[in-house]
């Protein structure tokens, strides 16, 4: 139980930090006309096709004590990243970052541009016009960012092997307990666990598919 | 358009190239004074109305030129002024009224007003929505309500703002002719106080005619003529603008021969043996000229006229007959083919069908020469 209560601490802070950081590069890649802007579309999607062991182990390396980061960290609070619960915070938000970053880019481009213009001639600047028309339209998709980072954080396993390792209550989460357990010929234990990460997984996407389906909607239909 | 300065008129010098892949660029090169009141800018679809517009309100940018309204300099290509679009006051109702889903009508209403105080600014919104008889729909969203009172409220949501500039973009397509005119009607009542200039865009000649004080013609790009709509719209001067004008027949000729102290001159109608007499224009015998004619201005009869003041009169045969509405659309076969404009009570009195033989009777005057 321990380690489900990491697994979900750990996943509603990524959640939460990847809608803060992931709705501005949304916007931007949404709406920028640089000629460039694939390159960072690629960026944002590489943790989709990269294998967690190839991310985990540019992030151990960029943590370690002699890694850039890792020598960051060390000067400002006195103790590395690797093996702690930030470092996994850390790396969970990277690779979580295109399950947020997507479903956003959709939801915004999806904004009727004739809006913005009717916001923008009323008056209304750009962060106006982002509060107040694109964001409430956008709804669903950002709902859909916080579920899908938070459920993919809860299910991941290769990149917290490689960063975090397994230590209980820091960083042994669920999907590594349940390796542990059946490792060790604990079925029972490690099907329990796999049953609540099941339903907890399939309820997520229930929210998911049933908001894009408009099962139900805080505003009329247009 | 005198040179008189006006404060509150509209000034546009705008110079825009819109680059494509294809080969096809398209320039639009115009300059325009539009003063208080309606003024219509007509055009067929592609004539450069819309980018006019944005360049207008601030959403688009000109490569060069001088926009000024209100007495003030919105965009100066020399100067290197471009005023923000949300810093413009210029009101724009687009063709899709474009209003947010998500808001109620009142908030819709209220949208441009969110510097104001709470107080004033529900003062204005409920002036307004009572001058655009919508104030029964403050609470109802966008999808909730009809075509005509989202129109209404897509009006009303631009003036609120109390713009210096109204700027409408084919916003009352898809109305009736009655809604409509309600709808004008208030949008005037409205102005008669403000007096702001309003730049009305359609391509339809109905709305010229319903609405026009003055009118700006464009066409690919370039103002073609500008004044009041008779002499903008009765002499066409362009095929594509004759025939957004409503001339449904637009037929090529060949002059056969000017009389001058007439003031006319035969031309033989496409490859056929139909001969007019149709106004004298800038032409010499054998020259090609296209010969514009309104569907509503040719006469039909079903026995061979006599005695008519009308120099031109033809016979032929009904290839078709259509009933759309409350007019009736005859295609007849005079060796040339024409589209012929008659009331159903016509069809019904004359016996009118597919295949009878009936002549038709066109008045020189009612013959237009188009450039």
């Amino acid at each position: 139980m321990e380690a489900l209560w990491l697994s979900m601490k750990l996943a509603s802070c990524v959640a939460a930090i990847l809608l803060v950081i992931g709705m501005p590069v949304a916007y931007w890649l949404a709406y920028s006309n640089w000629r460039g802007k694939f390159l960072l579309e690629s960026l944002v999607a590489l943790p989709l096709v990269l294998p967690p062991t190839v991310l985990g182990f540019y992030a151990l390396v960029a943590m370690g004590p002699r890694g850039p980061l890792g020598r960051l960290w060390i000067a400002l609070f006195g103790h590395g990243l690797a093996f702690t619960f930030s470092g996994l915070i850390l790396v969970s938000v990277l690779y979580s970052f295109p399950f947020a970053a997507q479903p956003m880019i959709a939801s915004f481009e999806g904004v009727d541009r004739k809006l913005l213009d009717a916001s923008a001639v009323l008056g209304a600047g750009g962060l106006r016009t982002f509060c107040r028309v694109i964001l409430p339209l956008s709804l669903p998709g950002v709902v859909t960012a916080a579920v899908l980072s938070f459920a993919h954080t809860l299910g991941e396993f290769g990149v917290v092997l490689m960063v975090g390792g397994n230590l209980a209550g820091v960083t042994r989460t669920v999907s590594i307990d349940i390796y542990d357990r059946v490792q060790s010929l604990e079925y029972g234990e490690a099907n329990r666990m796999a049953l609540v990460l099941l339903a907890i997984s399939f309820s997520v996407l229930c929210v998911v598919y049933a908001v894009n389906r408009r099962v139900w909607t805080p505003w009329a239909a247009k | 358009m005198g040179g008189e300065v006006n404060a509150k008129m509209l000034t546009a010098r705008i110079r825009k190239e819109r680059r494509s892949t294809g080969a096809t660029s398209f320039v639009l090169d115009v300059s325009i004074e539009v003063s208080p009141g309606i003024t219509i800018l007509f055009g067929a679809s592609g004539a450069g109305k819309s980018t006019l517009l944005d360049c207008v309100a601030g959403l688009a940018r000109p490569d060069e030129g001088r926009i000024a309204a209100g007495g003030d300099v919105l965009f100066d290509s020399e100067r290197g002024i471009n005023i923000p679009a949300p810093k413009r006051r210029t009101a724009y109702v687009f063709q899709t009224l474009a209003l947010f889903p998500h808001l109620s009508a009142e908030e819709n209403v209220s949208y441009g007003l969110m510097d104001l105080r709470e107080e004033e600014r529900r003062k204005r919104v409920e002036a307004i929505l009572k001058a655009f008889r919508v104030e029964k729909l403050r609470k109802q969203r966008p999808g909730e309500i009809s075509g005509g009172e989202k129109q209404r409220i897509a009006l009303a949501r631009s003036l609120v703002t109390e713009p210096r500039v109204l700027l409408l973009d084919e916003p009352l397509t898809g109305l009736d002719a009655e809604l409509k005119a309600a709808i004008v009607d208030d949008l005037r009542a409205w102005n008669t106080a403000k007096g702001i200039p309003i730049l009305y865009v359609t391509h339809t000649r109905e709305e010229v005619d319903a609405l026009g004080e003055r009118v700006i013609a464009l066409d690919n790009g370039r103002v073609v003529s500008a004044g009041a709509p008779m002499d903008v719209l009765d002499a066409p001067r362009r095929k594509k603008l004759a025939q957004a004008a409503g001339f449904e027949n637009l037929l090529s000729a060949t002059v056969l021969d000017l009389r001058e102290a007439d003031g006319v001159m035969r031309v033989r109608l496409g490859e056929s043996a139909c001969e007019i007499e149709v106004p004298l224009g800038y032409a010499a015998a054998g020259n090609r000229v296209q010969v514009a004619v309104r569907a509503g201005d040719i006469l039909l009869a079903t026995e061979r006229p006599h005695g008519l003041s009308a120099r031109n009169v033809m016979e032929g045969r009904i290839a078709s007959l259509e009933q759309r509405g409350a007019m009736a659309i005859a295609r007849v076969d005079c060796g040339v083919a024409f589209v012929v404009h008659v009331t159903p009570g016509a069809v019904r009195a004359l016996e009118l069908t597919a295949g009878r033989r009936v002549w038709l009777v066109l008045k020189t005057h009612s013959c237009h020469l188009v450039e």
